[in-house]
């Protein structure tokens, strides 16, 4: 299907099964239990878990496929969610000008990047693409923030990030359209409630918007895996100077990669934008590009479903672990006795709540020592156990070829 | 632009110029001998800066004494804290030894770098030798957010401020220290003695390298492991201690850059992008390279934000450092000193 071969077709419905029963799927927890905190079926979060899938999904286009490290792939989702803002100032507020533009922006953005960076590889790339990302930040929050061109506030309003305000332009808002971000008139905040029983499920405009986008883009990267380029790039990934001495120029693959997993990047961030009208510098800040790298890496890079579990697992955990104080510990543990159940919550506290930084870093490390492979080869190898004996006589096959 | 404002702009890049040397010269011992590309750089120097914090505070753990004759505005007796520190070593004493706390710190922060220095390379960092690059990357960012997280958990969010001691933090009239009475320029003693002190440890790192036997088998070894490996000499075990002199020269940096700069846990991040460029602008593995980079860097930034050129090109001073990173990686990869052919890629 969709020129497809059998497997990657399930993989594809399943992925869109799981993707459109989200709201269903996050939310297993009655809404008065104690343990709905950890039902992720809201909007904000949902949308949250897409839009990184699809920066993480461009990512590893690059990353997991050539083996180029990009440090600074923050800087093309911050010039997408700035592109898109600026539509929504001068044209009005449906969101398809805003996102078309913003994965042109970032697509420029990144071919310009791409072609310095390219000249170097290994430490050199990543070094480079760091530098890049950095100085973007460091333009978009002082110099380009500043009153020039006659703009009030410059291109990024700085510090207090850009947004829409009443004086702006917005040439084809009518008085008929909401004032908010919509598509042909469908406000993306528009949330339909549904109880059921104990339970309760929102269903989100925005979401779905989102969730179509994200398996489009789910699409596109499988059909770059399987293509003959996709190939390429792997070449590229496993030996260069092979592929040079046998007269292939890899520079032109690797940068369209490059701008591929930029345009990525920049749908993310007018996506991001979309949702949410305001787009500030923090989001090109280097953690925020080692945040997307993490995501791959935890998945499985150069996987197909890797960075789309990845984005979901780090976005949830960042939810949920950052929402737990020091309160609901106690409540956890109150069965514990007083003095031991007060070292754990003292303990466990480092890692929740305004802590949830150390629990990321300390993934970031376990899972590159233990776990190079990602998630995906860490199911790989608890299947591969019972799967093992049946491998052996295949490869006595091809020994004796 | 007069001399005096040449000068100035010069001293002011001198000493942000002296911990980009330190922090690049550590990178580039530890990239040159154990060819790892180590993230983790910045969170060390914030690691020594805090350790000036901790003596800091350790020092003015106070006693609290009543006392009787006087009352406070409540009409309590009043409360007075002596730190410990006054009362066994008399006031005197006690006074100036909590007023130096930063330079003693050097002598706190000396072995606490070489142990995490020993702790990380051994722990962590033995294990990525024959992994990638990228790996190594990643696994050393990570252990910057968990260092950085740590001290943040301990220390809190804000910035500390801990002042230099107090005759060296006024200012020091430069044009007669140089002998020019005709230049009229202050500047305040402590940055002063931040160079020098930079000076002084680059200058012990290039004497260990140069005069010793260690460092002539370092020498040797960051030239050709695998020879020096063969003659029978356990190289392995001496880059482990380049790598913990590369820790304790970060935290040196660190722990005298406390007064020019309050740490906050961010303050390792701050300063590992653009040590990373000064290494990348001097040449990976060059150390005179990433000393002579990170003072040249430090220069041009602070002749760069200077209303003078901000005036030329808007925003200059931000980008500077990066424009000079592009430009040399691209006409000249293996950067300023850098050897041909040594990770010219």
């Amino acid at each position: 299907m969709f020129g497809l071969s059998r497997k990657d077709t399930l993989l594809l419905i399943f992925v869109a099964i799981i993707t459109f029963a989200a709201p269903i799927l996050m939310n297993p927890f009655p809404t008065e239990s104690s343990l709905a905190q950890f039902n992720a079926g809201y909007p904000d979060l949902m949308q949250r878990f897409v839009i990184f899938g699809i920066f993480a999904i461009g990512f590893n286009i690059l990353f997991g496929l050539t083996g180029y490290l990009s440090f600074g792939h923050a800087a093309f989702l911050g010039a997408g969610s700035y592109a898109c803002v600026w539509m929504f100032k001068l044209l009005g507020y449906n969101i398809l000008p805003g996102i078309i533009l913003s994965v042109i922006v970032s697509a420029i953005f990144a071919l310009a990047i791409g072609y310095i960076s390219l000249r170097r590889s290994g430490i050199y790339f990543s070094i480079l693409t760091l530098a890049f990302a950095q100085m973007s930040f460091a333009l978009a929050y002082s110099v380009l923030g500043t009153d020039m061109f006659g703009l009030k506030g410059g291109l990024t309003n700085g510090e207090t990030g850009l947004q829409v305000y009443n004086s702006d332009p917005q040439i084809f808002h009518s008085d008929s359209a909401p004032d908010l971000p919509h598509l042909f008139g469908i406000p993306m905040r528009t949330t339909e409630v549904v109880q059921y029983g104990a339970w309760e499920f929102q269903f989100n405009v925005g979401f779905y918007f989102c969730a179509v986008v994200m398996l489009i883009a789910f699409y596109l990267s499988i059909r770059i895996f399987r293509s003959p380029f996709g190939l390429m790039l792997r070449a590229v990934k496993t030996n260069q100077n092979r592929l040079n001495y046998t007269g292939v120029n890899t520079k032109p693959y690797a940068l369209a990669a490059f701008v591929i997993s930029g345009m990525y990047a920049g749908l993310a961030g007018g996506l991001l934008s979309a949702m949410d009208p305001l787009a500030g510098a923090e989001r090109m800040q280097w953690t925020a590009s080692g945040e997307v790298v993490l995501m791959t890496i935890l998945g499985g890079a150069g996987t197909l479903i890797g960075p789309v579990l990845g984005a979901g697992l780090i976005k949830y955990f960042e939810n949920i672990f950052s929402k737990i104080n020091e309160g609901i510990l106690k409540g956890w543990f109150e069965f514990l006795p007083d003095t031991l159940g007060d070292a754990v919550v003292w303990v466990l506290y480092f890692f929740t709540g305004s802590g949830w930084h150390l629990t990321l870093g300390l993934m970031f490390m376990l899972v590159v020592i233990f776990l190079p492979g990602g998630l995906v080869e860490g199911a790989g190898r608890l299947f591969g156990i019972g799967r093992r004996k049946k491998k052996t006589p295949a490869s006595k096959t091809q020994a004796a070829e | 632009m007069d001399l005096d404002a040449i000068l100035l702009q010069v001293l002011n890049g001198l000493d942000k110029g002296s911990a980009y040397a330190l922090i690049a010269l550590g990178l580039t011992l530890i990239f040159g001998t154990l060819g790892v590309v180590n993230f983790a750089h910045g969170a060390l120097f914030m690691v020594g800066a805090f350790c000036a914090v901790s003596l800091q505070k350790l020092l003015t753990i106070s006693a609290i004494t009543i006392d009787e004759t006087k009352t406070d505005f409540l009409g309590n007796p009043l409360k007075v804290k002596t730190p410990y520190v006054e009362n066994w070593f008399g006031e005197a004493i006690g006074q100036g030894i909590i007023d130096w706390s930063v330079p003693l710190a050097i002598l706190l922060a000396i072995p606490v770098m070489l142990i995490i220095g020993i702790v990380m390379e051994r722990g962590l960092i033995k294990h990525f030798y024959k992994r990638p690059h990228a790996d190594q990357i990643l696994v050393t960012f990570g252990l910057a957010i968990v260092i950085g997280e740590i001290v943040k958990a301990s220390f809190g969010a804000t910035e500390i401020q801990v002042p230099a001691p107090e005759p060296l933090s006024r200012v020091t009239d430069v044009g007669a220290l140089l002998g020019m009475g005709d230049i009229n320029v202050t500047y305040p003693t402590w940055r002063l003695v931040y160079f020098a002190f930079a000076m002084l440890v680059i200058g012990v790192i290039f004497a260990f390298l140069r005069f010793t036997t260690f460092g002539m088998v370092v020498r040797a070894g960051m030239a050709d492991r695998e020879t020096v490996g063969l003659l029978g000499i356990d190289i392995d075990r001496r880059f482990t201690i380049m790598f913990a002199i590369a820790a304790v020269v970060a935290g040196l940096a660190g722990v005298m850059y406390v007064p020019i700069k309050p740490p906050s846990y961010e303050l390792g991040m701050q300063f590992l992008v653009i040590s990373f460029v000064v290494v990348v602008v001097g040449g990976m593995g060059s150390l005179p390279g990433a000393v002579s980079a990170g003072f040249l860097l430090g220069i041009l930034e602070s002749f760069a934000s200077t209303n003078w050129a901000k005036e030329i090109i808007p925003g200059i001073d931000q980008i500077i450092i990066y424009v000079v990173a592009i430009l040399i990686l691209l006409t000249r990869p293996r950067g300023l000193m850098g050897r041909k052919g040594v990770m010219e890629e």
